[in-house]
Formats: structure tokens, sequence, C-alpha cells
């Protein structure tokens, strides 16, 4: 194990962040203990807060959104509305199918706002930190996700036809079925959840990366470095500048992914068999 | 500029795994505005698919992220 980018110095003196930058010490006082040969915090960070404001942001907005239900809404519960209409018809209705799409709306909805809210956490000031750079918090959300669609479709084909469902391909026969059923099942069963959760803490994760780049490196152009070059750490800033408003997009599109994802999902385990 | 260079192979490894995933999210991505092109009404059907088809290849490229910063 070696992590890029910690260790190197270049001889300029300027350290290029890395990897290691998103290891926040536990907020408090330092507990650690061994486990498995290696010294462990016990403490609580900064992305476990984050999931828990998270999480009181969305039930106290929501909550207001939906307090009243009044028949001409104001503008939250507008909003509250457009916000769950969005989620119920454009992903869950139209990828799902109307038939039985409404058991998975509330958590495909709870799951949208939840990575979108932690993912903007990497815009918003004084928070500016993706909770989802942090892979643990993310490998939560996949296993969850993957246990919702393979219990949706043992529930509907009882494991042997599930399993028939998600392995064997329509139309194929004979020996090309030895070929077949174990690399489905890989991609199918086992790849599902690893590539959810790793698209989006490795885009999280670039994503910050590059900002603190770009950050630091224009900072160090601007004071550091030799009298001609300096101008461009103001590029470098612009660009600071620019590729937070990308970031924007990329978080938005990352929940949406994601959440479409965990549709296609669910739709794919309770397909009627072919 | 001291004439040596230090950094981390993995990285050039990641810029090379990076080339196919681009290319094929091109190509998804280019098949499915030709088809909203020619069928504007298919296109929340086609969206779905060109998002999968996204996702799968976008999966390498993050394979070959993960990979070269654990390696």
């Amino acid at each position: 194990m070696s992590f890029v980018g910690t260790t190197s110095v270049r001889a300029e003196g300027f350290t290029p962040p890395g990897p290691g930058d998103f290891n926040l010490p536990p907020i408090g006082p330092d507990n650690t203990f061994e486990f498995l040969g290696q010294s462990m915090y016990a403490g609580v960070t900064k992305p476990m807060l984050q999931l828990v404001l998270a999480a009181v942001l969305m039930f106290v907005v929501f909550r207001a959104a939906s307090a009243k239900r009044a028949m001409v809404p104001n503008r939250l519960q507008f909003a509250g509305e457009a916000m769950y209409g969005f989620v119920r018809n454009s992903m869950a209705r139209d990828i799902i199918g109307s038939r039985d799409f409404m058991r998975f709306v509330p958590y495909l909805f709870a799951l949208f706002f939840f990575i979108l809210l932690n993912n903007l956490f990497a815009t918003i000031p004084f928070i500016q930190f993706p909770t989802f750079s942090r892979a643990g918090m993310v490998y939560g959300l996949a296993a969850l996700s993957w246990v919702i669609y393979n219990v949706a479709g043992i529930n509907k084909h009882g494991f042997v036809g599930y399993l028939k469902l998600q392995t064997v391909p329509a139309g194929i026969k004979g020996p090309m079925l030895l070929l077949l059923v174990p690399l489905e099942f890989m991609s199918n069963i086992v790849v599902r959840p690893v590539t959810l959760a790793l698209r989006l803490f490795a885009n999280m994760l670039a994503g910050h990366l590059l900002l603190i780049l770009f950050a630091l490196g224009g900072e160090y152009l601007l004071f550091e470095a030799a009298g001609a070059v300096r101008p461009v750490g103001l590029l470098a800033w612009l660009l600071f500048i620019a590729i937070a408003f990308l970031e924007l997009l990329v978080q938005f599109l990352q929940a949406y992914v994601f959440v479409l994802l965990n549709a296609m999902y669910i739709s794919g385990a309770l397909a009627d068999e072919h | 500029m001291t004439g040596d260079l230090n950094g981390n192979l993995n990285m050039i490894g990641y810029g090379l795994a990076a080339i196919g995933p681009g290319v094929g999210i091109g190509l998804i991505f280019a098949a499915y505005i030709n088809g909203v092109a020619r069928q504007p009404e298919a296109q929340s059907r086609l969206q779905s698919i060109a998002i999968l088809g996204f996702a799968l290849a976008e999966a390498l490229a993050i394979i070959g992220i993960a990979l070269a910063f654990v390696l």
C-alpha cells in the first residue's frame, strides 16, 4: 500500500495535495486503539457529522414542506412537491414501471436528496468537504441498495428463479451458457454494488482533489514562485472557480446516476421471466 | 526545472486506462443524440439506456482510478 502524493516533496518546496488530505483527524481527543495490527482512531470525524447534518436538514425541510398539505400550495410546499415529483415520475415511474414502483419511491427519494445534499457540502462555504469522498460512507449506501434490489427480486421470483433471471441471458443455449452464466453472475451480483459505490466515491474524491490542487497551486504560484511566473497563479484561480462550477454539475449528476441505477437494478430484479 | 522527474507511474497508467472509457462514453452519447434527433418522442426510453451505458463504461475508468491510488 503506497498512497500517492503524501510523501513526495518537490525540490522547490511545493507539496502537491494527495488522498492523504482527506484523512481528517477526529474532532476532540485522540483515542487510538489497535485493530488488525493497525492503529485506528476512535472518535467522531467531520464526514460523520455531515451525514447526520444532511439527515436532519432533509427531515426539517421536507417535514416543513409537507406539514400543511394545502390544496393551494405555498412556496415551500410547491418546491417540495416539485422535488418529490421529479424523483417519483422521471426516475421511479418511468424505469420501474407503473405497476409496482410506489413501494420504492420513499427509498429512492430519500436516497437522491441525501446524496445530493452530501455532495453539495463540498461547495457550501465553511463545510467544503464532500462526505462521500470517504469511501466508507459510500459502502453503506451501496450495501443497502444491493440488499434492497436483491430482496425485491427474491420476493418476486423465489431464490432460484431470481438467480436464473439474473444469470441466464435470454435465448442462449448449449455450451455458451458455461461461459456466460459466471460472467453474468459476476456483473449482476458482485460487481454492481462495487461500481455503484466506487463511482460516487471516485468522482467526489477526484473532483475535490482537483479543487485543492488548483487552490494550493495558485496560492504557491502567487506568493512563492519566481517573479515572472507569479501572474500564472491568477489563471490557476480563475480555473479553480470554473472547475468549482463544473463540480456543481458533477455533484448533481452523480446523485442522479446513483438513484437512476438503483431504479434500473430494481426494475431488472422485478422483470418478468423471459 | 531541475531536470529530474518525480511522481508516480500509477498516474500514467490511470491516464492510459481513461482513454477507452472516454471514447466509449463519447460513442454512447453520440448514438443517444442521434436517436433523439431522429425520434424525439423516444427520448425518455433512450435516456435510461444511455445513462446505463454511460455508467457501465465509466465503471472501467473508476476501477482504474481506484487501483491507481491503492496499488
